[in-house]
This record gives structure tokens, sequence and C-alpha cells, in this order.
């Protein structure tokens, strides 16, 4: 099932299916800091109160403001 | 004289490299028509004179905002580049690097970080990387400076190459992806000690009492820094000038020229803080009393850099930046501003839209007081008693957030999210934090203190020809309502339009309440700040907005006084 890695838990890893939002350049920039469909990340903290997502893609962590986060559509994994 | 570009993404080491490349010579520049900063400096390569350009750091060659544009500008001027590639994250950063073969320069690469690499378990065979960019590939560690010889020595071997294909965006990423896969061997490691460090410092329960920790230590260590430089360094700097000063003033005899240059003298003598000439407070204030915690400040500001802690203090931080309009990077402001309102105003230029950067400098200007503000606070309220000195410090405090919250509704524009990469924890190079800082407060010394100056001459110009005390007659009546305090203290806080200190020592010897001083303290806190951060405000965000921003400061400052009035005075 395919969800916004804003639905997901602290500790929770997931693959990345695909990314929504405008344009190909705010695309380009999630691609070119690792986030890419296919590849595998975990969410590390989720900050409250609709705060920023952290999360860790090949030993590298990144922080995401919510919005941006809505826009990456994941699929949980075991 | 050849030209050298060094380019990569942000955050790997990049401007480290270039510090091992170049002498002490280097000068940080502003990009014509952006608030972008790039460095250039000069080195001797294997004979030859060369100048080295360090790019603002992009993850691509199409630009997403003006740090990026710049660097792309700043690529066209290089006829060599050095292409800075973090080795413990290749993959990524091959994207910039097959950019950059397109076009067609010379270019050589630097896998930096190579130990951090061995040590998260990363092997890249370095030979065979080569052959698949055709370009030559150093392995270097920019902290210790190793790799750095056989990089100088290997710039010669950067050839162009004509013959390359140009790939659609999709068709780099497959390609990166067979070069990784072929190049790289990655060993999975326990995590270790760092990275179990760096989760617990990220995640908000266990991050934020460490944040606090670590916030209070670097104020800790600011002050020990300023008041020691104050005592051991610039106290004994003055008395030596003093003779010099007074002699001058003895030449001058009295008169307008006097009272300009060397002020009032007082019992015989000068005094540094209340004889308000250029010669003598013109100079003090900024030397002797803000350049001090400057110093501090800025290296408290590169230890948190190049530990790699800034990153994680803005991700907790971000919660309550992001509801005022801004996102977690404005902590570096406000961090600065604590120490002196220039830098950190300089500072809102790191921000990327107007928006941001208008909000951060009017909250800046309004309620954060810098050392110069916290000490008039103190001064003055002091001897009523250390709780009246915590209300007016709380008071900013709430205005911060308050007029953040409603500036953030306010305002138009985009704000956008916060959106950076958290490095790993790295030991700060000595040399480097050392040279950083001194930058630093070399750049200061040329933006901040000549405006400093010129703004003590106007305001000394304005009280000598009777301006100030004019504005101060026409509005002291209605302040005199408002506030509920004697016509005396009105005009002090008139004519500390744009100078606290002044008007403090006209404040003390009135005999005022301890409400009334609150009120009177308050609003001198929040309304204006000081000439010198006005005219950075003008160079950042334009007249315009520096009006539009002093009308806010303006106004809040009277409706917080009558608030106050009406608490403290019956």
């Amino acid at each position: 099932m395919q969800e916004p890695i804003t639905s997901l838990r602290a500790g929770t890893s997931a693959q990345v299916i695909a990314l929504l939002g405008p344009g190909s350049s705010f695309q380009r920039k999630l691609r070119t800091m690792g986030i890419r469909e296919g590849v595998r990340l975990k969410v590390v903290a989720v900050h409250p109160f609709a705060g920023p997502l952290v999360v860790e893609i090949s030993g590298r962590q990144i922080t995401l403001g919510r919005g941006i986060a809505r826009k990456i559509m994941v699929k949980v994994e075991d | 004289m050849k030209r050298i570009v060094l380019m990569g993404n942000p955050n790997i080491g990049k401007s480290v490299v270039f510090s091992r490349l170049t002498g002490a010579e280097v000068i940080t520049s502003n990009y014509p028509g952006t608030t972008v900063d790039f460095t250039r400096g000069r080195a001797r390569l294997q004979g030859e004179q060369v100048e080295i350009i360090d790019a603002p750091g992009t993850y691509s060659l199409q630009p997403t905002n003006r740090a990026e544009e710049v660097a792309l500008e700043v690529l066209g001027w290089g006829e060599l580049v050095i292409n800075v590639v973090d080795a413990t994250n290749l993959e990524r950063n091959l994207f910039l690097t097959m950019e950059l073969l397109e076009k067609k320069k010379p270019l050589i690469m630097v896998l930096n970080m190579w130990d951090e690499a061995d040590r998260s378990g990363i092997a890249i065979d370095v030979k065979r990387l080569e052959e698949h960019l055709r370009v030559p590939v150093v392995a270097t560690v920019a902290l210790t400076g190793e790799g750095i010889a056989e990089l100088v020595s290997r710039l010669g071997e950067a050839q162009p190459l004509l013959e390359r294909e140009t790939l659609s965006e999709e068709k780099k990423w497959v390609e990166i992806g067979r070069i990784t896969r072929d190049v790289q061997k990655v060993t999975h490691k326990h995590p270790t000690l760092w990275s179990s460090l760096s989760e617990a410092t990220i995640k908000p329960f266990t991050g934020t009492p460490v944040a606090l920790t670590v916030i209070l230590a670097t104020f800790w260590t600011v002050r020990l820094i300023g008041e020691g430089l104050i005592a051991h360094l610039f106290e004994p700097l003055f008395e030596l000038y003093r003779p010099l000063a007074m002699k001058i003033s003895a030449e001058l005899g009295p008169g307008m020229l006097h009272d300009l240059l060397i002020g009032r003298i007082i019992d015989g003598n000068i005094d540094y803080v209340q004889s308000m000439g250029l010669l003598t407070t013109g100079i003090y204030v900024p030397l002797g009393m803000v350049l001090p915690y400057i110093v501090g400040f800025y290296l408290a500001l590169a230890l948190l850099e190049d530990s790699g802690y800034l990153p994680r203090l803005a991700t907790l931080s971000d919660n309550l930046f992001h509801r005022l309009g801004m996102h977690g990077h404005a902590i570096v402001p406000l961090f600065l501003g604590l120490g002196c309102n220039v830098p950190g105003a300089l500072s809102t230029r790191n921000l990327e839209t107007r928006k941001q950067r208008f909000i951060a400098a009017t909250l800046l200007g309004l309620a954060v007081p810098c050392t110069a503000k916290s000490a008039m606070i103190f001064g003055v309220l002091g001897s009523y008693g250390q709780g009246y000195v915590f209300l007016v410090f709380a008071t900013l405090a709430l205005v911060y957030l308050a007029a953040g919250l409603v500036l953030n509704k306010a305002v138009r524009g985009e704000s956008p999210e916060i959106f950076l990469e958290i490095p790993p924890y790295r030991r700060p190079g000595f040399m480097v934090i050392l040279k950083k800082t001194w930058m630093r407060v070399r750049w200061f010394l040329a933006e901040a203190i000549p405006f400093l100056f010129l703004g003590v001459l106007l305001v000394n110009v304005l009280y000598t020809v009777g301006f100030m005390e004019w504005i101060a007659r026409i509005f002291s009546p209605f302040m005199e309502w408002w506030l509920a305090i004697p016509g005396e203290a009105v005009v002090a806080l008139l004519v500390g339009f744009f100078r606290k200190d002044l008007a403090v020592g006209m404040l003390l010897p009135l005999g005022l309440e301890a409400g009334q001083m609150v009120v009177a303290t308050t609003v001198l806190s929040l309304y204006f700040p000081c000439v010198a951060t006005f005219a950075v405000m003008v160079k950042e965000l334009g007249v315009m907005d520096t009006l539009r921003s002093a009308a806010v400061m303006a106004m809040t400052a009277l409706m917080v006084g009558g608030a106050m009035r009406w608490a403290l005075i019956r």
C-alpha cells in the first residue's frame, strides 16, 4: 500500500514509490538529496506539533519539513 | 592568471579543501546583485600563481535558489574545475559530477572524507572510478591535509574531454547506479557510538535537553571569551590610548570640534562609555565592548558548524521558527544578534526568501538585545532588583514570539520549509576553526565598523545642532500621556532613538519608580536597534522594507509600553 511518509512512525523502514509535487525542479532537489524512487529509507524522528521529519537514507540523515515530506509516497517494509 | 573553481555539494568539507590549497590571503565577496557569498584566494601551485574560487555548494547545475545560480555563474569563470565529492556518499554526489563533465572543462575529482568512508565500511576503487569517468581522482582527508599534495601534483593531468555525450536526467541516474555498483563496496558495520549519538541528539525527547545544554554552555563560553579579551587585551589597549586622546583633547580646546571628536570630559578625564566623542566612545563601544563578544560568538558558531551540531539544532528549533514564518536556520541570526545585531542582520542573508529575511531582521532589531543593550538593562535596573531585569528580558522574549506569529500571518511571500542534510559528527580542525573565525571577524571589521563609526558621527552632529531635542519636544506630550513617565524621561527615550547608551545616562539621575523604569527600559530596548544595524538592514532588505520594519518596531514598542504602563504604574 502506498502512503505519504508523514503517516509513518519513527523507526519504520520504507521504500520510496513516487514523488509528488510541483514541477521537475522540486523533484530534482529531492533526488539529488538522495530521495529517489526505489531507495530504502528509515524514519528516524518525527517532531511533534507538525514539526519536521528526519529520515535516514544509506546512513545519512535528512531533515524535511512536513509539507515536503507529504509529497513523498512510500511503501512500508517489515 | 589561471582560475580554478571548487565545485561540490554543500557540507562536504569543500571549504576545508579550499583552506588547504590557499594561503592566508583569502577574501569573501558578495556576488553582485545577490546576497550570496563566495570565497576566493590565491595560491602558488607547482610554481604557477593561480586564483582559486570556492563556489557556493550546490546539488546540481540547474539552480533552485540564488546560491546555486551563483555557483553556476562562478563555474563559468574557471579554466579548471576541482569537483569535491563526499566519499561517504558517492552515488548522490555523482549527479553533480555528471553535469560538470558535460561542461567539457578540465576536471579533477577529489574524494574527500576518505577516512570517514573507511570508518563507515565504504571502500571505493579509485582506479576504476577514474576509468569510468575518464578524469583523475584523488582521495583526500582535507582536515588532516592527507592527499592534498597529490591533488596539487596531478592538477596538470586534468584535460578536457571533447567527445562526451549528454545524458538525460533519468539516464544519468541509471549511469550513476551502474558506476556506483561497480566501484563501491559497502561492508555493514555495527552502529558506532557516534551514530547512536547522532540519532539521540535529533529526536525530540532526547535532543531537546541536549540542545538546551549546548546553548547554555555556548553562552557561558562566549561570555568567558568576551570578558577575558576585554580584561587582558582591549582594556589595556585603551589605557595605552588614553594619554593620546587626552592630548588631542587639550590641543583642541573647548568648542564644537571638541564635542564632536572627544565629547565631555568627566571629572577631568575621558570616560570611554559616557564621553560620547567620535574618538572616545565612538571607537570604544564597537572595539572595546562589542568586538570581544563578536570574537566569542563567531568562534562558537564555527565550532557548532564544523562539529556538525548546527543542522541538528536547526532541526530541533524548526518547530518554533516555522511558526514564526522562518525555519530552523533562523537560529543563527538570533544567536549572533545576542552578541551584536550587526552580524545578526548580516546573517539573515542565509535565509532563502524575502519574507524570511524581513521577519528575521525585524524580530532581531525589535526583541534581540545585543551585548550593549543587555548591559544597559542590567545597568539601569540592577539597583532596583534582579526581578525587574528578568521582567524586561521575559517581555522581550514574549514580544519575539508574538511579533513573529503576527508577522508570519501579515507578511506576504513564500517561506520554504526546512530541507537539509544532517552531516555526521566530526571533530573540528583547530586551525580551520581559527581561520574561519579570523576571516569572519575581519569581515565584521570591514563591513560593520565604518557604519558604527558613521552612525556615531551622524548622531553627534544631530545632537550638536539641537535636532534631537527639537524632535523630543514635539513627541513628549503624547509619550508622557501614553506611558505615564515624567517629561525628562520621555526626552531620554526619544534621545535614545539612536543612542541607547546616552539615554541610560539620562534616565539614571531622574530617580524614577521601579515600574516607570521598567517601562522606560523596555520601550528603549524594543524601539529601534542602533544606526549600524539600520545601515545593514538597508543593505540586506532595501530601503522600503527597512522602513516597514522600522514602523513595525515603533508600533510594537508603543503598544507593549502602553500595556506595561497599565500593568505596572498606577
